[in-house]
């Protein structure tokens, strides 16, 4: 058909309209920067504490607390089964969760790059709200900044969270004693996997879902239970095997696992088998490991496949008296092999 | 999960290596050819089964592992061209040139990009016909059909933005290299199920023939590579040297014929330097001069096939099977993932990286037959 150039130009999608995108001027301080803030980031969070425009939160609490940060920088910012906001709001629950306490309040610090759209930004901030009042957390104060187009991938964004504690004994690795098992509370590698292949344009049909979930929940039951938990650890980045091989190590203990007892999706497994990765060296977001005696062993899976987020839980492995810092992964035919902390990022092989 | 569960039944594994070790009267040795199933032997154990006096040797299969420093050197030198897109497959980005990776040559600014497939290349340039595109086509015959194929529609398109930096190699020449090498040990071979997939197996006959050595073609499962160890066996303890088709789920007698019909539209055979090795005759393929404009080393200037230098390690002997990543005193001391001296370590399907990685620097390596 002629004419094809016209038919060309009519196809391409409009720009957005300025008022539609963030710009520079949205990260001024200025009267843009608080036209920003009252008519999309409050609304979208919906926080009385953010509404009073304090230049903080002012918080009351007592006894012991833990406090951390992590910063999410993820392409794309939206991924089957999650997005930036669900992510950088479970991710310090799931934080503040592994150091036994219970999550009370995050802060949101945003990076926002020139050009991002407000209806992008709006859903992320929605997802986080959602995510909070799911873990039932508050994002009490908050910062937004905004970086020149190609300064940023769309948006960054900093959470810290601050948590009571309420484990009565401390959980660390050093903890860890010989005969303790290793529970892991479900099926591994499907946030890395779907973040990989929502990227890379895979088109698995249908598509791998991030497992990306507060796993606070089910902690607070197993700490409120009074079942002794030595350590707890969530298979973030560098997956199930490098948080084994840090615990190993710090804990100055071997751990042995059972490949056969790690539940990992077919659709993962399969995914991973065609790019040459090990499922127990990709990312979990939705996960965790608890370290506890073995005569707890029942009645912790029993409290934990009480939650829908841990309904997969199961003991994988145990600590055992082997060389410090250890970590085998007894194999489909019986024989061990060791587990490594990943080398450098996971780059998928040739052939 | 089909065909791959099945392949890795400790039952049937372990019946195998019963029926080895009743078949076996004298110590042999074998090569698996490929770094796939040099991986997998060491990620499921598979030697261990193995009954004393059957030893394997891990071949040169590993495409990153043998491309040359040269290319290397080039492709980040190509990197650093204003107006250029270097596109790879990943796990080429790691590993050391004669001065760095192409990595740090990403964080020192130049545009280099990951891919899946060179189709994905092929696409970037389309969209950008302001840039060039030069894919880095490296591996056997794995790999060529799809780079061959993206040259061939660059050609067709007439998209002149679009080149490949080909270092490919083909595994029959390397195969006779180390048969005719003096103090070659190996006996029998299990060759590269996913390349006979494209190549078929006529052409390791004649290798079998000449030097009296049986030739399983065998697949990557544990499963898969002790029955390829097992027919290989056979045939030594009945005398025989056959080819034979062990990963019959996939290979076929003459292979992929569209796949081997496209290679020879647009590659030509050509000689070619393996990294540790040195150069084999006949072993690359190299883009046909009717691929010249879609050649990136008719651009950017030809690559320099030369002799690298000595790095401390033992590499080489272990891409050629002569000596284990083990015997290397730099082996998990000086040498690790993450300060490699030789390329059997950078690479992840290299046969060092894999002893690291599934037996660990503190692991006592499980009894390794020679």
């Amino acid at each position: 058909m002629s004419g094809g150039g016209a038919e060309f130009a009519l196809a391409c999608p409009p720009l957005p309209a300025a008022d539609e995108t963030v710009q520079l001027a949205h990260g001024s301080g200025g009267r843009a920067t608080a036209r920003l803030l009252e008519t999309i980031i409050r609304p979208a969070l919906a926080e009385p504490e953010l509404d009073r425009q304090h230049d903080g939160a002012i918080l009351e609490a007592a006894g012991p607390l833990a406090f951390t940060t992590d910063s999410y920088v993820v392409r794309p910012l939206f991924f089957p089964g999650g997005d930036i906001g669900a992510l950088a709001v479970n991710g310090t629950v799931n934080d503040l969760a592994m150091c036994g306490a219970r999550p009370l309040w995050l802060s949101v610090g945003l990076i926002l790059e020139e050009g991002l759209s407000l209806a992008t930004l709006r859903a992320a901030l929605g997802s986080m709200r959602a995510a909070a009042a799911a873990a039932g957390v508050r994002l009490v104060t908050g910062d937004t900044k905004v970086v020149e187009r190609g300064k940023a991938d769309g948006m960054f964004i900093t959470t810290a969270g601050i948590g009571q504690v309420v484990a009565p004994a401390p959980i660390a690795p050093d903890r860890l004693r010989p005969g303790d098992v290793v529970i892991l509370s479900g099926d591994i590698g499907r946030h890395g996997m779907a973040v990989m292949a929502a990227r890379e344009g895979f088109g698995f049909t249908p598509a791998i879902e991030s497992d990306c979930a507060a796993v606070a929940a089910p902690v607070l039951a197993l700490l409120a239970s009074g079942i002794a938990v030595h350590c707890l650890r969530d298979p973030t980045r560098g997956g199930l095997a490098s948080a084994m091989v840090e615990i190993a190590e710090k804990a100055q203990c071997a751990i042995a696992l059972d490949e056969a007892l790690i539940p990992v999706r077919a659709d993962v497994a399969a995914a991973c088998d065609l790019l040459g990765l090990d499922p127990l060296q990709v990312a979990c977001e939705g996960r965790f490991v608890a370290f506890v005696p073995s005569a707890d062993a029942e009645p912790a899976l029993a409290l934990l496949r009480a939650h829908p987020v841990s309904a997969g839980a199961r003991v994988i492995g145990a600590v055992t008296v082997g060389s410090a810092g250890q970590v085998s992964c007894r194999g489909p035919l019986g024989i061990a092999r060791a587990l490594d902390m990943l080398s450098g990022e996971a780059l998928p092989r040739i052939c | 999960m089909r065909f791959r569960d099945e392949y890795r039944q400790a039952a049937t594994a372990r019946g195998l290596a019963d029926a080895l070790a009743a078949t076996m009267t004298r110590p042999w040795t074998l090569m698996e050819v490929c770094g796939g199933q040099t991986h997998a032997i060491l990620r499921f154990g598979v030697d261990a089964l193995l009954p004393p006096g059957l030893a394997l040797v891990h071949g040169p299969g590993c495409p990153v592992c043998v491309t040359p420093v040269d290319y290397i050197d080039k492709a980040i030198e190509i990197a650093a061209c204003p107006g250029v897109i270097l596109c790879s497959f990943g796990d080429m980005l790691r590993v050391p040139g004669s001065a760095g990776t192409l990595l740090e040559a990403r964080a020192r600014g130049a545009d280099i990009r990951t891919v899946y497939s060179p189709l994905d290349a092929l696409a970037l340039a389309r969209a950008a016909p302001d840039r060039e595109i030069v894919f880095f086509a490296v591996g056997f015959e794995t790999t060529a059909p799809a780079n061959a194929l993206a040259a061939y529609q660059a050609r067709r398109e007439g998209l002149g933005n679009f080149s490949l930096l080909a270092s490919h190699f083909r595994v029959p020449p390397a195969m006779r290299a180390i048969l005719a090498a003096p103090g070659n040990r190996v006996q029998g071979f299990l060759a590269a199920g996913h390349v006979c997939t494209i190549m078929g197996m006529d052409e390791y006959e004649p290798i079998a023939a000449a030097y009296r050595v049986p030739i399983v073609v065998t697949g990557f499962e544990p499963v898969d590579i002790l029955q390829g160890v097992l027919s290989c066996v056979r045939q030594l303890e009945a005398g025989q040297a056959l080819v034979e088709n062990q990963y019959a789920r996939s290979v076929r007698q003459l292979g992929n014929c569209v796949a081997k019909a496209l290679m020879a539209e647009v590659f030509r055979v050509v000689p070619r330097h393996w990294r540790g090795i040195g150069e084999i005759t006949e072993s690359g393929l190299g883009l046909a001069p009717a691929y010249d404009a879609w050649n990136a080393e008719c651009k950017f200037g030809s690559v320099r096939q030369g002799i690298e230098p000595e790095r401390g390690c033992i590499s080489g002997e272990v891409l050629r099977g002569t000596r284990k990543p083990t015997d290397c005193p730099a082996f998990a001391t000086r040498c690790t993932p993450e300060r490699p001296l030789g390329v059997t370590m950078v690479s992840s399907e290299g046969a060092c990286a894999a002893y690291y990685r599934y037996r660990g620097a503190a692991l006592p390596v499980t009894a390794a037959p020679r």
